[in-house]
């Protein structure tokens, strides 16, 4: 029997993701929320939605902190009850979460939730620095560990543990390019050789700029619905069927392995138990790729290929476009851009675009199982969400 | 006897200024702890106390960072890794080499400690470090 869904997605909203020069976070939330106000007709925002659940990483970017409700005065949204939630790189993917439970618990039958993040005002040695505070101060920050080192610990692990090679990881840079350039919305619409990608400037060994993703604005929203409201609001809706978060140690060297997220493996089993399916049952994922490694060990952590066999899953050419179970069609972090805060949800945006046939040039035929893999940090944070067409 | 310090990270870096490297120990289950910490990572017991690591080493895994915040640009390119110590206990670190292409997952490494190295006013702890055995 089909799961139950627990809220149903009737529409998203994404801003264009980019440099964009002379705009601020909320503006680009206002851009967000008005996309997914127009997707629906004989839809009121500001009566209708009643609590809003917004991710944002950090307020040193543009030196602003109580960004909930600036976001939502932005949106129109008054007197909505609007909070922020932060959990780094995952800080929509967890306001997704706190968006189910509002729906789930009865106490409201339309709400907003999404994510936004203004970083390039910065120059790039203060936004590596920001970034890095996500990573403990007195033990990682302070020996020097970067936002890169700390997933370039993973990749040495990995490599040395199961010959996982640069150029694999390389080859998932070129792919999610290759579908970036797919994508209106993407920060870099522009393909990559292999060659371009081995070569590019080394940022933290083994990490290069083409296994780095890009600091980029940008805000995400979508609006969630009680089930049975689904398809009064739009004919345009997908089921969230299954959802799970995980932790792990806060501190890297504390991990059982550097080789897997065990907080994404939790997080990724969960999900799958309340949704009653298998890894084999997806479709179409968006995975957490901030560097390129993180995409292969996603692969092993979601059961999409056995523990290992990431560098060989990309080879293979399964997960690309026109592979047997595409992935990160939207051109993923890599290439679509990372505005940390609204990751989450942006991933969202991507899979309702697919499982409602909208995704254009990228869409996957047939596709009806949807998840998201979001992380938090180095991986201290996972978030996973699985969704249904409607 | 002078009292108890207690485990917090604040008297783990007084600790290094002493050139001396620090967990704690759960009284419990034997569970070694860097950062220090009150509550046991293992079995949850709250009665912990100071041990002493000695100062050999074994890197398990590194990376060489080449583009770093403002006050690590001036080390670049520069080498971070864990280490696992003789006890077991595992703790990240900036590893000094002669030669980067040296460094290797399970070459052997030893503790060393280094005064204040910024000039921030806040923290003001001295640096473990792990450099090549002599």
């Amino acid at each position: 029997m089909a799961a139950k869904p627990l809220a149903s997605i009737v529409s998203v909203g994404l801003s264009k993701f980019g440099r964009r020069e002379g705009v601020y976070a909320r503006e680009l939330f206002a851009e967000a929320a008005l996309e997914s106000f127009h997707r629906l007709e004989d839809f009121d925002p500001g009566k209708q939605i009643r609590a809003a659940f917004i991710g944002q990483m950090s307020e040193s970017y543009e030196r602003q902190s109580h960004t909930a409700p600036m976001a939502a005065n932005w949106a129109g949204l008054l007197p909505v009850a609007a909070t922020r939630v932060e959990d780094a790189c995952a800080s929509s993917g967890a306001a997704l979460r706190c968006g189910i439970m509002a729906i789930k618990s009865g106490l409201y039958d339309i709400v907003l939730v999404g994510g936004m993040e203004k970083m390039t005002n910065l120059p790039t040695p203060e936004v590596t620095g920001i970034l890095a505070t996500a990573s403990d101060f007195p033990f990682e920050q302070w020996n020097g560990m970067t936002f890169p080192g700390v997933f370039a610990l993973m990749a040495t692990s990995h490599m040395h543990e199961y010959g996982t090679t640069e150029e694999q990881m390389a080859m998932v840079a070129v792919k999610n390019h290759k579908h970036g350039a797919l994508n209106p919305k993407a920060h870099m619409q522009k393909e990559i050789t292999l060659d371009e990608a081995i070569k590019s400037r080394v940022v933290s060994w083994p990490l290069k700029i083409y296994d780095c993703s890009l600091i980029t604005d940008g805000a995400s929203v979508a609006i969630l619905a009680k089930p049975k409201l689904a398809k009064k609001l739009s004919k345009n809706y997908v089921h969230i069927i299954g959802t799970g978060q995980a932790q792990d140690t806060f501190l890297m060297h504390e991990r059982e392995s550097l080789t897997t997220v065990k907080a994404a493996k939790l997080a990724s089993q969960e999900a799958y138990k309340m949704a009653d399916l298998r890894p084999k049952d997806v479709n179409v994922a968006e995975v957490h790729d901030c560097f390129t490694i993180a995409e292969i060990i996603a692969y092993e952590d979601l059961g999409f290929c056995r523990p290992g066999l990431g560098g060989k899953f990309i080879e293979s050419g399964a997960p690309a476009l026109d592979g047997s179970l595409p992935i990160n069609t939207s051109g993923g972090l890599k290439s679509k851009g990372h505005p940390v805060g609204a990751t989450g949800t942006a991933q969202i945006a991507e899979l309702y675009l697919q499982l409602t046939g909208q995704a254009d040039r990228r869409q996957v035929k047939d596709a009806e199982i949807g998840l998201a893999h979001n992380l938090g940090g180095s991986g201290a944070t996972a978030v996973v969400h699985i969704l249904r067409s409607g | 006897m002078s009292a108890p310090r207690d485990p917090t990270i604040e008297e783990f870096y007084k600790y290094c200024s002493e050139k001396k490297l620090m967990g704690v120990r759960c009284v419990r289950c034997k569970h070694i702890m860097v950062p220090p910490r009150s509550i046991c990572n293992n079995c949850r017991s709250s009665r912990v106390e100071w041990t002493q690591l000695g100062s050999k080493g074994k890197l398990t895994t590194y990376t060489v960072v080449h583009m770093a915040p403002p006050q690590f640009k001036h080390m670049t390119p520069y080498a971070v890794g864990i280490v696992e110590m003789a006890e077991g206990v595992k703790l990240p670190s900036i590893i000094r080499v002669a030669r980067l292409e040296l460094l290797k997952i399970g070459m052997e490494l030893e503790a060393d400690f280094s005064t204040n190295p910024q000039e921030s006013a806040w923290p003001q702890w001295p640096r473990y470090f792990f450099k090549e055995t002599a």
